[in-house]
């Protein structure tokens, strides 16, 4: 065990499946002689070779379509997208092919790939550097999106991204890539997909949430001390979205605030509210909250907090339904 | 090198088999007996199974279908150069290339009758489902050509696309990329001159398509895409370089689409009928048969015979598309992911018992 930080474990885990199964490609635009605009691929290069860890073009579009080829023909490409405001220009391809050629073809070909890219806000980047826009992935048959919270998670869960038979939107939250070390093993972890976490167990709340959301709620509970016994979720997977246990949880607490980066009208946060008006409804003792971004574009970094979730309003949110 | 005498830029077009079935001697490539005779036997399987399925769309028994008619040799003329492990990666009018290669007729018309198990191609065909966004599918025949030279096979891919695609991004990226890794690629673009209703020199300010691969470092040639035999001997050429790591090719199959864009298009609305008249002297398949009849290897007699030949087996394969189950409820759940979900094994629940599947 070793004590790491996101991008050294993202990094472990990328050796590893590398050094385990020699059908693992790395492809992207810096990922091999840079390491990585972040440093995730650093070393790769060296340890494996051009072959397979390849410098691309400058071309998303282009990198995705290679990669959904490379996978029908037998490898498992791990393409990187340097920030997800440039993995827009692969929707055509993940939705049109990744996404639905098991189906088309009745499991003939299929598209064993992940797509990696650093998401979300919080750092005071350039402009299209802080998007959150996972909902776009979500509602997509046949794509699963996976959101890392901690290192030791994201170790665990790209492991099971790459062994998967179906293509992996693997959301990395740029504000997380430094900012907490944790004890992760080398060697064989994987954490299964579509299994939403419980942080912490609590009987009076719960509160949801993934990838850089977690420490944000972690925080407003320190400020809210022993005041209330919050449940604490972290989803992991979006989707497929493992129901269960966010109605598990509510059912014995009977309050949910549900955290997103992402704006707040049409995401995930929403499908969430709406899994439980489905199955938990007449448990609830108050409305479900949502805590989210305006409905805006992200601000230039000189606005960033006014966008930007901070423990605050998560805390007032648990207060308010706490209150209601 | 066929690439080198045919330089694009300098207006040059390979062309072997003339209208008149007389062939460019110096250029007749050495091809057996028993594959040109199987080529000509596609060529007519092809077109007498795509006036089928128009057929079959104007009496319901078939959704929108691309007429392939007149492009006969276009796609055929690579496949045959084809070797028995490379890929074939297509557009949606290639039907001629994939009877070649050997997928069934039957399950190309299911697809067309809208049923997925109709791009389920059998075992050790090495083709993709059809790809109906223009142009996607250029990058993943180069990802397909990348894991088979990592892998050091000697395989390669052969990429199909329209003039249409061209102008699509992922065209340039997918060369692109190509261009730099040099994956054993061999990008086919039948150029029919008309995107529906769109033509060629609206497409591109290029004198010709062929052009754009010296962009991408590598070579383009033009050729005759009516001309079997000159699709033939720049496919082998493309794939002799491919296989020796050379890299790729394009080669733009200059032809002519007989029929409408789909079964949905009316040409008349956009095109004159003296061009449609002029293409029909130039006809892929008359010139075909003349060339064979020429060598000894064709006569009237056996042209009755295979016209009857083909029918009936058109017929069969008719049939048995139209005998294959339609899909079940379960079908259509089961493959989105290798493993269905809880969601959607209770989606598929509730659909069962007749209910929406709102509150499962």
């Amino acid at each position: 065990m070793a004590m790491m930080n996101m991008v050294q474990s993202i990094n472990l885990a990328l050796r590893e499946e590398m050094d385990r199964d020699p059908s693992v490609v790395l492809l992207g635009e810096d990922v091999g002689v840079d390491g990585g605009v972040f440093r995730v691929t650093e070393g790769l290069l060296d340890r494996f070779g051009a072959e397979r860890v390849i410098d691309t073009p400058l071309a998303e579009s282009g990198i995705a379509g290679v990669a959904i080829g490379m996978a029908m023909n037998g490898l498992r490409p791990i393409a990187e997208v340097q920030f997800m405001g440039f993995g827009y220009l692969t929707l055509n391809q993940m939705i049109c092919h990744a996404a639905r050629m098991r189906n088309r073809t009745r499991g003939r070909l299929t598209v064993p790939m992940v797509l990696r890219t650093p998401y979300g806000a919080g750092v005071k980047a350039l402009e299209h550097h802080s998007e959150s826009t996972e909902a776009l992935f979500t509602q997509i048959p046949g794509l699963k999106v996976v959101v890392p919270s901690t290192p030791l998670e994201a170790k665990g869960l790209l492991t099971s991204s790459i062994r998967d038979p179906d293509p992996v939107i693997f959301l990395e939250p740029t504000r997380s890539y430094r900012m907490l070390k944790e004890e992760v093993p080398t060697g064989e972890y994987t954490v299964p997909l579509s299994q939403a976490r419980v942080v912490q167990e609590g009987m009076d709340i719960t509160v949801i949430g993934w990838g850089a959301m977690i420490p944000q709620v972690q925080k407003a509970l320190d400020a809210l001390g022993d005041k209330f016994s919050c449940e604490v979720i972290d989803m992991r997977t979006l989707s497929p979205m493992d129901s269960a246990t966010i109605v598990r949880s509510v059912k014995k607490t009977g309050r949910c605030v549900v955290v997103q980066e992402a704006p707040k009208s049409f995401g995930v946060g929403a499908e969430i509210v709406a899994r439980i008006n489905e199955k938990a409804l007449l448990s609830l003792e108050a409305p479900v909250e949502r805590v989210a971004a305006p409905d805006i574009t992200i601000p230039l970094p000189k606005g960033e907090d006014y966008y930007y979730i901070g423990p605050d309003n998560i805390r007032k949110a648990i207060e308010r339904t706490m209150g209601f | 090198m066929l690439v080198d005498d045919f330089d694009p830029l300098k207006g040059k077009r390979l062309e072997i088999l003339r209208t008149d079935g007389t062939v460019v001697k110096n250029l007749e490539p050495e091809i057996d007996d028993e594959t040109l005779l199987k080529a000509y036997r596609t060529m007519v399987l092809t077109r007498v199974a795509d006036d089928k399925a128009v057929k079959l769309q104007r009496q319901g028994r078939l959704g929108a279908y691309p007429p392939t008619k007149g492009q006969e040799a276009s796609q055929i003329g690579p496949a045959l150069a084809m070797g028995p492990n490379d890929w074939l990666v297509w557009a949606f009018r290639e039907l001629g290339g994939l009877i070649y290669r050997g997928v069934p007729l039957w399950r190309l018309y299911l697809y067309w009758m809208g049923n997925e198990e109709g791009s389920s191609y059998p075992e050790g065909v090495h083709a993709t489902p059809s790809v109906v966004p223009v142009g996607s599918q250029v990058p993943h025949a180069v990802g397909i050509a990348y894991a088979a030279k990592m892998r050091k096979e000697d395989t390669a891919v052969v990429c199909f696309f329209g003039d249409g695609g061209t102008s699509e991004g992922d065209f340039h990226e997918g060369l692109n990329i190509a261009g730099v890794m040099r994956t054993p690629n061999v990008f086919v673009c039948q150029n029919n001159q008309w995107a529906i209703s769109v033509p060629r020199e609206r497409q591109t300010a290029s004198r010709t398509l062929a052009q754009k691969a010296v962009a991408y470092g590598f070579p383009g040639i033009q050729v005759d895409g009516n001309d079997v035999l000159a699709l033939y001997a720049a496919t082998k050429e493309a794939l002799e370089r491919a296989r020796e790591g050379e890299g790729p090719t394009l080669i733009e199959s200059y032809t002519y689409r007989m029929g409408d864009h789909t079964t949905s298009d009316d040409a008349t609305r956009y095109r004159r009928e003296k061009e449609l008249l002029e293409w029909a002297d130039r006809d892929p398949i008359a010139r075909f048969r003349v060339y064979l009849t020429g060598r000894g290897l064709w006569n009237d007699e056996g042209e009755k015979a295979l016209l009857e030949e083909v029918s009936v087996m058109v017929e069969e394969e008719v049939k048995k598309a139209e005998s294959f189950p339609r899909p079940t409820l379960e079908d259509c759940f089961h493959h989105t992911y290798a493993t269905m979900p809880d969601d959607l094994r209770e989606q598929l629940e509730a659909l069962r018992r007749g209910l929406p599947t709102g509150r499962v």
